[in-house]
């Protein structure tokens, strides 16, 4: 199926954000990707009709990403981080039981179109571990019974709060956000408060009373020139 | 050793990301030094400042900004650019995340002050695609700072003109490598280019472009506020400044820790209440997993690019992973391989192919089937990588491997002795933290 007159229009939007228009082709799968939810041939076509390049020149690009999705996508997307760190602490087994419980293996997605499956590499929350994301928001500190809730709620349409970060939304929504059109709801931006181990070195320097050295003199608003 | 907060001083801060809570707490003040100055005498300060890169190799990064040509003739006469590389992705980091969460603005106003200093009129900031919140924190925050007319043109009534786009990857960890990074930029396959010629004079678009790291760029509005000689005042003489440090795994207390560059291992588990009841530290690694691991007979070293060259591995982002006596060597170091095979972006031979072959060995060695000549084949494997792959990747790859076998080959032995692994992974969980 084509994709939207709106999807197109967007797609020449993010080409004007740049010098050159090849740079827009990553956020330009981005953006056929919410409109599908995952990269269809329709999508590939686009982006090489916009760009003037051939679809094997996209599709080249489209398969190198491991957040292209060739296939169709739940509504979200678990993510469980299972590098060393978190596997080692609990990661491993949180994929484990989820695979079980969601009756799915890596990369794959529910009957129901709920819920995709993946093992995901460092998610750069380590000092959470083990940590999962659904549709790339933090659910940190797991384990597989807290993971296990997760996507019972998820499955139930009861969507859990994420530790940080904004309240769900769909996959194909976060993917318009990741194309460079934002979010669309004003009090997304100040959800998620940060968590302990992000502020436990300065909260511990506040209650001892350590700080940096100070500025040698105070800073001041100069005149504008 | 003392905490130094800098870059971490405004997390805690009501509503941190946000401009009025910026401006309330010293914000944009370093640009207003910086453009009362002329470009030039901003790259010296950065130059006497001693900052070093904070994206894992330690480059100076006022001599990297000095190295983009200036003036109209070649290559100075094409447009310059600034790139930050926001792909934080190396097992272990989890700094910039915090950072782009917690203080927007900070790295915004560092990119108007390098973009002044290098002439550049567009900046981008290559955002790894699976941070969605902090993309929607930057979005918010330079929609902010274009209104306070601290982005686009004539800002702040200097004269100068700076757009900044936010791009979000797609997910390869090998974009986190400046080249690789400006090619996905460019909007191709994320794979390293050939240098020379150095992105100081050939980056993006071919033009001149300056690639900087979150956290190096973010300490560069604190470095006008204070000056060089404060800068130099914490850390070493080498290796100046504060940084933050990342703990995370057996540890009582994982989080962020901002002290002064050449803190050791052994401070700063007695600053986070060290290891969490009933673990000893086995390995760690300094500064993510491309560095080599490190044992407690290292909790000395001071933590700075000179000192953990000195003990054998690389301070790197300063990632500190920390695993304890229940921790499994192969199977850790298996997974980092494992890592490292399925990021390899196939350009090279040794890299694409060494790590594939080596995730079959250790997967055997891991269940007890392997060889003592598997130990061996790994080591030459390994030399076979290192030196000879098209970027660090490939070297960073067999940095689990040769240490943990150069510290723990005892341990290989006794999986294919016993024919199985000696350990029970259930005791290195993180429920009982």
């Amino acid at each position: 199926m084509p994709l939207t007159e709106q999807t197109r229009e967007r797609a020449r939007e993010i080409i004007a954000r740049y010098p050159q228009p090849r740079s827009a082709l990553l956020p330009m799968l981005h953006l056929v990707q919410s409109e599908e939810g995952y990269v269809t041939p329709a999508g590939v076509a686009l982006c090489a009709e916009e760009l003037g390049l051939t679809k094997a020149e996209v599709g080249a690009v489209v398969t190198f990403y491991t957040m292209y999705k060739r296939r169709p996508t739940g509504d979200y997307l678990v993510s469980v981080c299972t590098n060393t760190l978190c596997g080692v602490l609990g990661g491993d087994e949180i994929f484990a039981r989820l695979s079980e419980h969601l009756g799915v293996g890596h990369n794959e997605t529910t009957e129901d179109g709920t819920v995709t499956l993946e093992h995901a590499e460092c998610l750069a929350a380590c000092d959470y571990a083990p940590v999962l994301t659904v549709n790339y928001e933090f659910f940190d500190n797991q384990t597989p019974e807290s993971a296990g809730d997760v996507v019972r709620r998820l499955r139930a349409g009861d969507l859990p709060e994420p530790s940080r970060g904004a309240r769900l939304c769909s996959f194909r929504e976060t993917e318009l956000l990741l194309a460079g059109f934002g979010d669309p709801r004003p009090a997304a931006v100040a959800e998620g408060p940060a968590g302990e181990p992000t502020l436990v070195g300065l909260r511990l320097a506040s209650r001892r009373g350590e700080s940096a050295p100070a500025y040698p003199s105070p800073p001041a608003r100069s005149r504008k020139r | 050793m003392p905490l130094t907060p800098v870059l971490t001083r405004r997390w805690a801060e009501p509503e941190s990301w946000t401009l009025a809570t910026y401006e309330r707490t010293d914000g944009y003040l370093g640009l207003r030094k910086a453009l009362a100055m002329q470009p030039d005498e901003v790259i010296a300060l950065v130059k006497e400042s001693g900052l070093r890169g904070r994206g894992g190799a330690g480059f100076p990064t006022g001599l990297k900004w000095g190295f983009i040509p200036q003036g109209t003739e070649g290559q100075a006469a094409k447009p310059h650019y600034v790139v930050v590389n926001a792909d934080e992705g190396e097992p272990g980091t989890c700094k910039d995340l915090p950072l782009m969460m917690a203080d927007p603005h900070s790295l915004i106003e560092g990119i108007v002050i390098a973009a002044y200093a290098v002439r550049c009129s567009h900046a981008f900031v290559y955002v790894r695609g699976e941070m969605v919140h902090a993309r929607r924190r930057l979005d918010a925050a330079v929609a902010e700072a274009y209104a306070a007319g601290y982005l686009g043109r004539d800002i702040l009534g200097s004269g100068f003109d700076l757009d900044l786009t936010l791009h979000s990857g797609a997910g390869a960890y090998i974009c986190g490598e400046e080249t690789a990074l400006l090619d996905s930029l460019e909007g191709f396959r994320g794979q390293p280019r050939l240098r020379p010629p150095f992105p100081a004079t050939h980056g993006l678009y071919a033009a001149p472009t300056v690639v900087n790291n979150v956290e190096t760029i973010a300490t560069v509005p604190f470095i006008l506020l204070g000056g060089a000689e404060w800068f130099r005042s914490m850390g070493t003489e080498k290796s100046p400044g504060p940084k933050i440090f990342s703990l995370s795994g057996h540890v009582l207390r994982p989080g962020q820790y901002e002290v002064p560059l050449g803190t050791t291992l052994r401070d700063l588990l007695d600053i986070a209440g060290g290891m969490r009841e009933g673990s000893e530290l086995k390995f760690w690694t300094p500064g993510g997993s491309s560095t080599p691991f490190l044992t407690a007979a290292h909790l000395d070293a001071p933590l700075d690019f000179e000192g953990m060259v000195a003990a054998g591995s690389l301070l790197g982002t300063a990632a500190l992973m920390i695993f304890d006596q229940n921790t499994c060597i192969v199977r850790a170091t298996l997974r980092f391989n494992e890592f490292y095979a399925h990021e390899s972006c196939g350009k090279c031979t040794p890299c694409r192919e060494g790590t594939y072959w080596m995730t079959q060995i250790l997967q055997r060695l891991e269940a007890g089937a392997g060889t003592a000549e598997d130990i061996d084949t790994l080591l030459d494997t390994c030399d076979n990588i290192f030196g000879r792959a098209f970027c660090a990747l490939g070297d960073g790859a067999t940095s689990p491997i040769v240490s943990s076998i150069q510290h723990f080959r005892d341990e290989y032995v006794a999986h294919y002795e016993r024919g199985g692994c000696p350990f029970a992974p259930v005791r290195a969980l993180a429920v009982n933290r």
